[in-house]
């Protein structure tokens, strides 16, 4: 089993979650992160005083998949997720050593 | 700590005593002797020349008094304590961190509560009884002798010199709003760093040392600043150079926040800031046209300069900052619209719309570079730029008063060269003044129970720390 963990642009998450979607994937956690990679941040002026701001907002988004799904996942975020400029994002996938669903107590593949 | 405030409270009574002896025989005769005039001779009351124009509060019959001006006055009362709670606490509000919001809104809220008792104990009485060119008297102290019903034949009420068709109670309530609010503008020189303990005290004993003794030097007939003829319509010398200038006086005994000019400081809500100073803008109505303690023309024009500008403020400074740093900006627009109205406050009552329009562009523009260019030169931190917008507000439009009034709605007939030097000592009175007393009370009360918030309590914020409350 994988973790993919994407960051990405906010208002591509709803495209993001249909493409996954398409593809099987049943859950999904989403945060509001903030970070840079080579996007450059911007400067906001308050009564004449500059800050830089260097942070800017991104969505993260973790799924637990399969090892069969992972390839199609990553393609299908990376696709969806996808708009040419400085920015778009990257997707980490890393193993996963268990899964457990609290409801039931079931464990790895019948828990993702 | 409790014991040092009852002990400045009972001091400020004892020092009122003197000058209660002075003015007491004559206020405790006055009430019944004016009264008797009054009703003797009701119909010279209203063609009285201006040396038999009666100079403390008196008892006059109920129909003496007018339902419309009343109505107005009660209403703008309400309107001038809006613009504190919470027009001005959500002005300031929304511009401090998060993490000192609540600290902000309740250093407005409580000031408001504190200064209501101080104004009833004897604000008031120092304030708005003849007394000596400095202070009033202690005639009006616990409003005593203020009277609503008296006598059981006809209805009698007791109204202030100042305005004659408005029952007292009204007159004294309106006023207080204005000394609830001052003190509240002088914490936008101190956000993020003041201890509330060494607020309260600060704000309270000022309230009394300097407030009051500033508005009656200003605005009765006997302080001697009035005498000279200072031209202030609703407050610009009492109100905002005395914050302003206290502001100022705050920020330098206080020292920077942690990480000025090196740390993010953003505004962290500037939606709550601007229906701040939207509701301090519709608030303002009842400060200036209030201001004529009358439900008449002369009310109407100073709302009507008042609107004028504010408007042309608030568009200054946005087009000053637009051609500056390339954007209009949305704290721009808000403070340059205060800056405005904090110009057009000794004028508003004096001047025409055209004049008016002058006042809210030269405040606009001139605001601007006084809380940004002004403030990074000499290096201060003035937090929320409150003397940066009603200081130097306040010192331009007391001044500009003195250029600009209309000769035919003031009433005043001087030269401007005459009038402008009449504000300038109406200003440098107020500044140096102000000035010396607030930086003498604060680094008393620094040296007693020190001011700042510890470095810890700072980083964590004032609202943890301070008030066990948090937003978040």
């Amino acid at each position: 089993m994988k973790l993919i963990t994407a960051i990405i642009k906010p208002f591509k998450l709803d495209d993001v979650r249909k493409a996954i979607s398409e593809v099987g994937v049943q859950g999904v956690t989403v945060t509001e992160v903030r970070g840079f990679g080579r996007q450059r941040g911007h400067t906001e002026i308050y009564r004449g005083a500059e800050y830089m701001v260097e942070f800017v907002p991104k969505t993260k988004i973790e799924i637990a998949v399969e090892d069969s799904l992972v390839d199609q996942v990553v393609e299908a975020i990376q696709k969806s997720a996808r708009t040419g400029k400085v920015g778009d994002g990257k997707i980490f996938v890393v193993g996963l050593t268990q899964v457990v669903r609290i409801r039931t107590g079931e464990r790895d593949a019948s828990a993702i | 700590m409790i014991k040092l405030s009852h002990w400045i409270l009972v001091a400020s009574l004892a020092l009122s005593a003197p000058l209660a002896r002075a003015d007491d025989a004559a206020g405790a005769s006055a009430v019944p002797a004016p009264a008797a005039a009054s009703e003797a001779t009701p119909a010279a009351t209203p063609a009285a020349s201006p040396a038999g124009a009666p100079t403390e509060p008196m008892l006059v019959g109920a129909d003496k008094v007018s339902s419309g001006d009343t109505a107005w006055m009660l209403t703008s009362s309400a309107l001038v304590l809006m613009m504190c709670v919470p027009g001005l606490a959500l002005f300031y509000g929304g511009m401090v961190r998060k993490k000192n919001v609540l600290a902000t809104l309740m250093q407005s809220f409580a000031c408001t509560c504190l200064v209501t008792i101080l104004w009833w104990v004897i604000g008031y009485s120092w304030a708005f009884t003849p007394g000596n060119g400095f202070v009033g008297g202690s005639a009006r102290a616990w409003f005593s002798g203020i009277a609503f019903i008296h006598g059981d034949t006809a209805a009698k009420l007791t109204v202030s010199h100042l305005a004659p068709t408005i029952p007292e109670t009204v007159y004294a309530m309106f006023q207080m709003t204005f000394a609830i609010i001052t003190p509240a503008l002088i914490a936008g020189a101190f956000a993020d760093r003041m201890k509330f303990s060494a607020m309260l005290l600060f704000l309270g004993v000022w309230s009394l040392a300097v407030y009051a003794p500033i508005a009656h030097m200003v605005w009765e007939p006997t302080g001697w600043l009035n005498a000279a003829g200072v031209l202030d319509y609703a407050g610009g010398t009492v109100v905002h150079i005395n914050a302003g200038i206290a502001g100022l006086a705050s920020c330098l005994v206080l020292g920077k926040r942690i990480g000025y000019g090196r740390e993010s400081m953003q505004p962290h809500n500037l939606t709550l800031t601007l229906i701040g100073a939207s509701l301090l803008w519709v608030g303002w109505f009842g400060f200036n046209a209030g201001s004529a303690t009358a439900a008449d023309g002369r009310a109407g024009m100073a709302m009507l300069a008042t609107q004028m500008a504010t408007a042309a403020a608030a568009l200054g400074w946005m087009f000053a900052e637009w051609f500056s740093k390339g954007k209009p900006s949305v704290l721009g627009i808000a403070s340059g619209a205060v800056a405005g109205l904090v110009a057009v406050t000794p004028a508003s009552g004096f001047v025409a719309p055209t004049a008016a329009v002058i006042i809210g562009l030269a405040a606009g523009v001139v605001c601007y570079f006084a809380a940004t260019s002004l403030k990074h030169a000499f290096g201060y931190d003035d937090s929320l730029d409150a003397f940066g917008v009603h200081g130097i507000g306040g010192i331009l439009g007391a001044l500009l008063t003195g250029v600009l009034f209309s000769s035919e709605i003031s009433g005043v007939d001087k030269t401007v060269p005459a009038q402008l030097w009449i504000q300038t000592k109406g200003v440098l009175t107020t500044v140096v003044y102000g000035f010396v007393v607030s930086y003498a009370i604060l680094v008393v009360l620094d040296k007693t129970i020190g001011l700042r918030v510890t470095e810890e309590q700072e980083r964590e914020g004032l609202d943890i720390s301070l008030h066990g409350e948090s937003i978040e």
